[in-house]
């Protein structure tokens, strides 16, 4: 036994003085970090690095098999789910991995400004860092894009028309961004170039850089409340710490980060098996238009945030939005580079991130089920219910045809069914006068559009009349205010000029 | 919190650094001020090569966008006007005049053709004026409605409500030996050619004169006119 450990040796050591690798290797991982930087809460950044090694391993085992062209790409991955041995499973780690990996990094994100960490001296690894998040989201995208299918498709024409809207030269970057005149093939090689060579390998430099950073930085110390950075004193009280509590990086600190690595590829893989990969859903093939696009979950919010805004508001939100928003995060550490670091005496940041995550997990929360969207084939499945027919005479009865006839429940739902991007209208006869309602259907108004020619006049008079029996429960009919005064004179303006309620009868 | 690079029981030296193996370099050298200029020299002329390959690089990468764009564009044939009642909105198919062989389906693309009556058509990109998504036309309540963020629009093409600015993109078309003729090429979009001028109307109810003439033989002609007493 004695022979063969020399013999290893031996080995380590004619590679080792070719290389001079190892030792500076192991000098890095057992370099000391202060021991109260050994936290469950430090295993997040080190997380995200786990993932992209296993999405670039299986990013690359799949492209053994993907064929990158507008063509073939979707038959491609039918291939692989369905003909090639656990390719299915192989799609799945790697969509399942990139989900984790955004999410991740979003909490590698909010722990660091939690914590302070980007203040002196560590202010370019946060920027270093912005940027490794700009990244994975371009990751995530190009990705998406890759998946070619109706999603993916419809979704480069989602970013094309938005590129559209730059001033001057929107129509310069659709082309390059399309490579040619429409969605097509050169489309789909400039999303793979992108997806493959171009992100990954700035992707893998920053990372580089980022962890170099940290080495020579040290890991960010437990933030004291109380406990202020200055530019001055920071370095030196920082090795006073690392000198008086030091323990060495692995494996007394790294030892977390190791298990949380190990469940999270856990609960990648379970993912994985659990829910399958990722569509594809329908073939790319824009004559099909029986479809409602959706961004995979990462860009729900957007999603949601598109159909929000105001449309005169649009254009100027979509490009200053998010300049600012990375503007304000390249700037923070530059801004705020000293201070306090703790949580607890930092209530503008709290605040900050808990008003931008609820933000964000609000809209993305509506992009899962998208109120604003017309359901496009409700008015062909359930009927009117029957107890909305009950007791209607036959003109309210034709007036519920019409309203199944004309798509009224794309937007609006009755009985619980139907669209949501209009108001449910179960109770509209106790929100509307009839007036209000013929107003309402034949010049539309607010978000609905005018029904007029679309609808003859025998049509509305039975949908309205059909409508001015929907009361929700009890309650009464709408009334027009203006109608009682003008047909009693109880009703008439009194001297305030506010008008006095007539009687009840 | 300086590492210290410099190893502790290997007898291994680093070869940039000053060792017995490589001395320290000596400025002094007869002929270093000869070989800083060939150096600064040799870093010019890459320089200029940088120039001169970067020309052709940018010219490649920014090829999409340069090219002229009227080249992109063709008439298309969508068959007889026959083809398309008066009075109805079809939904058409056409292969896109420039496309690559390994285009795929992706190099079909569709259209909405109204036919409002005799040689009066219109022709609408099957893309919401919004953000691009596949546009579907309702016959019965007579809309364009979108399915991403909710844009609809009339019939005619204008917008009824949600999102969009405008109404839906319209192709350039014409009649020739009675077919429909379209001039098509490009991805619709607010910054391309054929979008024509922006509609920020909010309500149109009657479409002009143009439409009440050309209503669908079956159907009466309700507007602003036919609201009950």
């Amino acid at each position: 036994m004695a022979g063969v450990k020399q013999t290893a040796i031996g080995v380590y050591n004619w590679f080792e003085r070719r290389l001079g690798l190892a030792r500076p290797a192991i000098d890095a991982a057992e370099h000391p970090v202060p021991s109260n930087t050994s936290s469950w809460w430090y295993v997040f950044g080190s997380a995200a690095t786990v993932i992209l090694l296993l999405q670039v391993v299986t990013g690359i085992l799949l492209a053994l098999v993907y064929a990158p062209t507008a063509s073939q790409a979707w038959s491609s991955l039918q291939f692989l789910d369905h003909n090639i041995e656990l390719g299915w499973f192989l799609r799945a780690l790697h969509g399942w991995g990139s989900d984790f990996m955004v999410a991740v990094v979003l909490i590698h994100l909010a722990q660091v400004f939690l914590f302070g960490a980007y203040k002196f001296p560590r202010e370019l690894t946060w920027i270093v860092g912005v940027f490794l998040l700009l990244c994975t989201l371009g990751m995530a995208f190009t990705g998406q894009v890759l998946r070619f299918d109706q999603d993916a498709y419809w979704g480069l024409g989602i970013g094309a028309s938005i590129l559209s809207r730059v001033p001057f030269i929107g129509g310069a970057l659709v082309d390059l961004m399309l490579g040619g005149p429409i969605i097509a093939g050169q489309t789909l090689s400039r999303f793979f170039a992108l997806h493959v060579f171009v992100i990954p390998g700035t992707l893998l430099a920053l990372v580089a850089v980022h962890l170099w950073m940290v080495l020579r930085l040290g890991i960010n110390d437990w933030p004291m409340p109380g406990r202020l950075v200055s530019k001055k004193t920071y370095v030196a009280e920082y090795h006073q710490l690392t000198e008086k509590t030091g323990i060495p990086f692995v494996p007394d600190a790294a030892w977390k980060d190791a298990v949380f690595a190990a469940v999270i590829l856990l609960a990648i893989v379970a993912c994985a098996l659990w829910f399958g990969p990722f569509g594809p859903t329908g073939q790319p093939d824009p004559t099909i238009i029986e479809t409602a696009p959706k961004p995979d979950f990462a860009f729900l919010w957007i999603y949601a945030v598109l159909a929000y805004l105001p449309p005169q508001l649009e254009t100027p939100v979509m490009f200053i939005a998010p300049i600012i928003a990375i503007g304000a995060m390249l700037l923070l550490p530059l801004v705020s580079g000293e201070g306090e670091k703790h949580w607890s005496r930092r209530p503008v940041a709290v605040l900050m991130l808990a008003v931008i995550a609820v933000t964000l997990g609000a809209f993305t929360r509506l992009g899962m089920y998208t109120p604003w969207s017309p359901i496009m084939n409700a008015w062909t499945g359930d009927p009117v219910p029957v107890a909305y027919l009950k007791d209607r005479t036959p003109l309210e009865r034709a007036g519920a045809i019409v309203f199944e006839n004309k798509q009224c429940r794309n937007c609006h739902s009755i009985g619980g069914a139907g669209g949501m991007r209009g108001p449910a209208l179960d109770g509209i006869a106790s929100r509307m006068t009839e007036d209000q309602i013929i107003r309402q259907v034949l010049q539309g108004g607010g978000n609905m559009p005018a029904y007029g020619n679309a609808l003859s006049p025998a049509e509305t008079t039975a949908l309205v009349h059909f409508l001015t029996t929907l009361r929700a429960g009890r309650l009464p009919a709408a009334i027009d205010a203006s109608r009682t005064v003008a047909g009693s004179g109880p009703g008439a303006p009194g001297p305030a000029g506010r008008i006095v309620p007539a009687p009840a009868k | 919190m300086e590492q210290d690079p410099v190893s502790r029981n290997e007898p291994v030296s680093s070869p940039h650094r000053a060792s017995e193996t490589h001395p320290a370099p000596n400025p002094a050298a007869p002929g270093h001020s000869r070989r800083v200029f060939l150096f600064n020299v040799a870093l010019a002329l890459n320089g200029i090569v940088g120039v001169v390959l970067a020309i052709p690089i940018v010219g490649y990468l920014l090829g999409p966008a340069i090219k002229k764009r009227s080249s992109d564009f063709g008439w298309i044939d969508l068959g007889k006007i026959g083809d398309y009642p008066e009075g109805e909105t079809r939904l058409k198919d056409f292969r896109n005049p420039v496309t690559t062989a390994w285009d795929g389906q992706t190099g079909d693309i569709p259209c909405w053709v109204r036919r409002i009556a005799g040689s009066d058509f219109q022709v609408f990109a099957i893309n919401c004026a919004h953000l691009g998504c596949p546009v579907r036309w309702f016959a019965q309540s007579k809309l364009f409605l979108c399915p991403c963020h909710g844009g609809a629009y009339y019939q005619d093409g204008s917008r009824a409500s949600g999102p969009p600015e405008r109404g839906l993109f319209e192709y350039e078309h014409k009649i020739e030996n009675g077919n429909l003729m379209i001039r098509a090429g490009k991805l619709p979009t607010l910054a391309a050619k054929n979008c024509g001028g922006p509609r920020l109307t909010q309500i149109e109810p009657a479409p002009s004169a143009n439409a009440q003439n050309t209503t669908p033989p079956e159907e009466s002609t309700p507007g602003s006119d036919a609201w009950p007493a």
